[in-house]
């Protein structure tokens, strides 16, 4: 079997495994003040710094959150229930993990501005310049995308948000591990992580917020992580992903190489039988991982099936509870044609990808290609009995 | 055979699909999603494209231990079925979308695309029997009379039969039940769905006001010609109708009036009395046949989903299916489909089905 999905989740870093593992039958709740509890905390607060110490920030601006939505969550309803501003800049190709959150706040009152996006789905600094003002409580703009895997301008975009002194959030769910991340140095004000998306545990995530951000809470409760998210701490999750986090971070610089390079090798080789394949994103400046391909004529739903059936694994997009694709937000923000938009497969490499996984899927594609697009025909005919005239 | 199964979350298609298994066909499930408006958990499990349903179809397919995916139709389906319904009621013809979606979602939409993609075969829950004589397809009324659905696949073209497959036809709705509830299934007791997919709240004149240019007009006496009120629209109105007529009183001969016929172009609504809704001599088009009809044939003619039967010399004279009943049929509405069947004690055979264009 081919995985080629390492952008919904990756594969836990044995160490990490072992990491959590042995925290799980150590008993000690991080809040108590006796022996076991002080044990708990201090393997939190080691935690805590690794991962600080890893992603450029002080350990006290890195809060434990239940995962990637729920930072982005925090981020984006917290800073602007903190401030007395009224307008919210957003990048129309957010996860809507923030995409929802903003449209939320929209229906709750707030003033909304959605940045357009060039056609590799990427904000220009311009165009946060041009709708900033005094009135902004708050611009959330991705450090890279899930789905087409482009990089974004982050540290022009927040030294335009610093100078005007609005807090910028950064979603960098898939940036921690695929490409350096320097929270201190990208001058954001917020930035979410999560476990899975690195070889860390699900359900455990990171915010990291400048100590100088008001942020009001989503839960309240014993007032854990600076009174921001109250809960009594997983433990061995925190401690599983503090593992997971300094070794993609370690290893960030050398996997990006060998990761992009593969990458290259599984785009060059599904062009090598399906020549007229598009690739979606910017060209170069691009998460190593990420190949997001469009097959004209197909669907890509009959593709994912067929991939699948064959052993590969891949994403029509982000998945979504029903499981029906619907066509990508980001796909349209960048002006791509809805049925081309409906004809894409996203591939993504991470730290367990080899290059039996590219072979295989370079040795499927061609006759999957051939059959989706028979396929996508057929779906076209508007009807059978039309077509026997 | 590789078997695409059309799974709708309810207990049928599941039921179906585990059959398909155990008979050794390559299964995949396929859950049809076809709201235009995505469905949440609160429009409720009366459709068959809510998420609950689609999460039922999905456990069902887990538990068998095959493919599952969801495929979305919503556009199809906007365009084949729901638009049509409204503009054959806006005709003032009265549409079996149930039919339409057998006819062109799931034995054409679905099955030409599980074609392409290297299916044999589309299986579903209908209750019909369905076997391959001689080459061609046979259909038959299903074993479960009280649950038959071949009124609505009688329409379906012999190639779209001869890729179809009906594991339930020769088993009762409550052994199914049984059944679904031995093989663990957590459907075995979900109720059946009712009436129009895609109009959950049951309200059909609403949901067509809502959608069609409505023109009032006038309610006619048929007999007499004299006009009796008026109206918002012909699509408040079904042929067969008494209740909510909105006239004063009944006819001058003390005797209920019933809905006779729609006029679309003027807008005018027909009403009699009771007799005159009798149906003697259907007239049907676009004919789907079976068997080869030469000269006039002994059948049984249904002209709805359930009920709605009598025996009748059919024959198909130059495109046209001419049906005349021995027996008169009431509440026959053109847009309604007429399906013909020969009977057998093995469970009647469908010979013919078209759409009724004109009664007398």
């Amino acid at each position: 079997m081919a995985y080629l999905d390492h952008a919904a989740t990756t594969p836990m870093h044995p160490q990490a495994v072992a990491a959590m593992t042995e925290a799980l039958s150590t008993t000690g709740n991080a809040s108590s003040l006796h022996t076991s509890g002080r044990r708990a905390r201090r393997a939190v607060e080691e935690a805590r710094e690794d991962i600080a110490d890893a992603l450029g920030a002080r350990p006290s601006e890195v809060l434990f959150t239940g995962g990637g939505t729920e930072s982005d969550n925090l981020a984006v309803k917290g800073i602007y229930w903190a401030s007395d501003r009224r307008r919210v800049l957003a990048s129309a190709v957010e996860h809507h993990a923030v995409l929802d959150a903003v449209e939320w706040l929209e229906r709750q009152g707030a003033e909304v501005t959605w940045l357009p996006t060039d056609r590799f789905g990427r904000v220009s600094p311009e165009s946060v310049a041009e709708a900033l003002d005094d009135d902004v409580a708050l611009v959330t703009t991705m450090w890279a995308n899930n789905e087409v895997g482009t990089i974004n301008p982050v540290h022009d975009i927040a030294r335009l948000c610093s100078e005007h002194g609005v807090p910028f959030h950064t979603d960098a769910v898939q940036a921690v591990g695929a490409v350096p991340v320097d929270f201190a140095a990208s001058g954001a004000s917020a930035l979410t992580m999560t476990g899975h998306k690195v070889g860390g545990p699900y359900g455990v995530g990171v915010l990291l917020l400048a100590r100088d951000v008001k942020c009001t809470p989503l839960m309240h409760g014993g007032g854990q992580e600076r009174d921001v998210r109250s809960g009594t701490l997983d433990v061995p999750s925190i401690v599983g992903l503090a593992r997971a986090v300094r070794i993609s971070v370690d290893e960030q610089a050398s996997r990006a190489v060998e990761t992009a390079a593969l990458r290259d090798e599984l785009i060059a080789s599904v062009r090598a039988v399906v020549p007229d394949v598009i690739v979606n994103g910017d060209p170069v400046d691009r998460l190593p991982g990420n190949a997001h391909l469009t097959f004209p004529g197909c669907e890509g739903d009959s593709l994912l099936m067929l991939l699948d059936a064959r052993g590969v694994e891949c994403s029509t997009g982000s998945a979504c509870t029903a499981g029906v694709a619907q066509p990508s937000h980001v796909l349209l923000a960048m002006d791509v044609e809805p049925a081309l938009a409906r004809g894409s497969l996203r591939f993504s490499l991470g730290h367990t990808s080899t290059h039996a996984d590219v072979e295989k899927l370079a040795t499927v594609i061609g006759p999957v290609v051939e059959r989706a697009r028979t396929a996508g025909l057929a779906g076209m005919r508007r009807s059978r009995k039309v077509v026997k005239q | 055979m590789k078997v695409l199964a059309a799974m709708s979350g309810g207990v049928d298609s599941a039921v179906a699909a585990a059959r398909a298994v155990e008979a050794g066909h390559d299964v995949t499930g396929v859950h049809l999603a076809l709201s235009a408006k995505p469905g949440t958990l609160r429009t409720g499990a009366r459709g068959c494209c809510t998420i609950e349903d689609a999460h039922d179809a999905r456990r069902a397919a887990d538990l068998m231990g095959i493919p599952f995916y969801v495929w979305d139709f919503a556009e199809r389906f906007t365009e084949e079925v729901v638009e049509d319904f409204v503009a054959e009621y806006a005709a003032g013809r009265t549409p079996n979308p149930c039919l339409r979606c057998n006819e062109r979602i799931k034995f054409e939409a679905l099955l030409d695309k599980a074609i392409a993609l290297g299916f044999d075969a589309v299986c579903t829950g209908h209750y019909a029997r369905l076997e391959m004589v001689g080459g061609r397809p046979e259909l038959r009324r299903s074993a479960d009379l009280g649950k038959d659905q071949s009124y609505v696949l009688a329409s379906l073209t012999e190639d779209q039969l001869a890729h179809a497959m009906f594991p339930l036809g020769d088993t009762t709705k409550d052994d199914v039940r049984v059944e679904a509830a031995s093989r663990g299934l957590s459907v075995a007791k979900k109720p059946d769905s009712h009436d129009i997919c895609f109009i959950p709240d049951g309200d059909t004149q609403k949901f067509l006001a809502g959608r069609m240019e409505t023109k009032p007009g006038l309610l006619i006496d048929d007999a007499t010609g004299a006009v009796l009120g008026r109206h918002a629209g012909v699509h408040e109105f079904t042929v067969g109708q008494r209740k909510g007529l909105g006239l004063d009183g009944p006819a001058a001969d003390g005797r209920p009036r019933y809905v006779l016929a729609l006029e679309p172009v003027s807008g005018n609504v027909r009403v009699g009395a009771v007799e005159k809704l009798a149906v003697t001599e259907i007239s049907a088009s676009s004919p789907v046949a079976h068997v080869e009809l030469d000269g006039p044939v002994e059948c049984v003619a249904q002209v709805r989903a359930h009920g709605g039967t009598a025996p009748a010399v059919a024959e198909l004279v130059g495109g046209v299916l001419r049906v005349q009943l021995r027996e008169p049929l009431k509440g026959v509405a053109p847009g309604q489909a007429v399906a013909i069947y020969r009977e057998d004690a093995a469970g009647d055979i469908v010979l013919a089905s078209a759409t009724i264009d004109a009664t007398s």
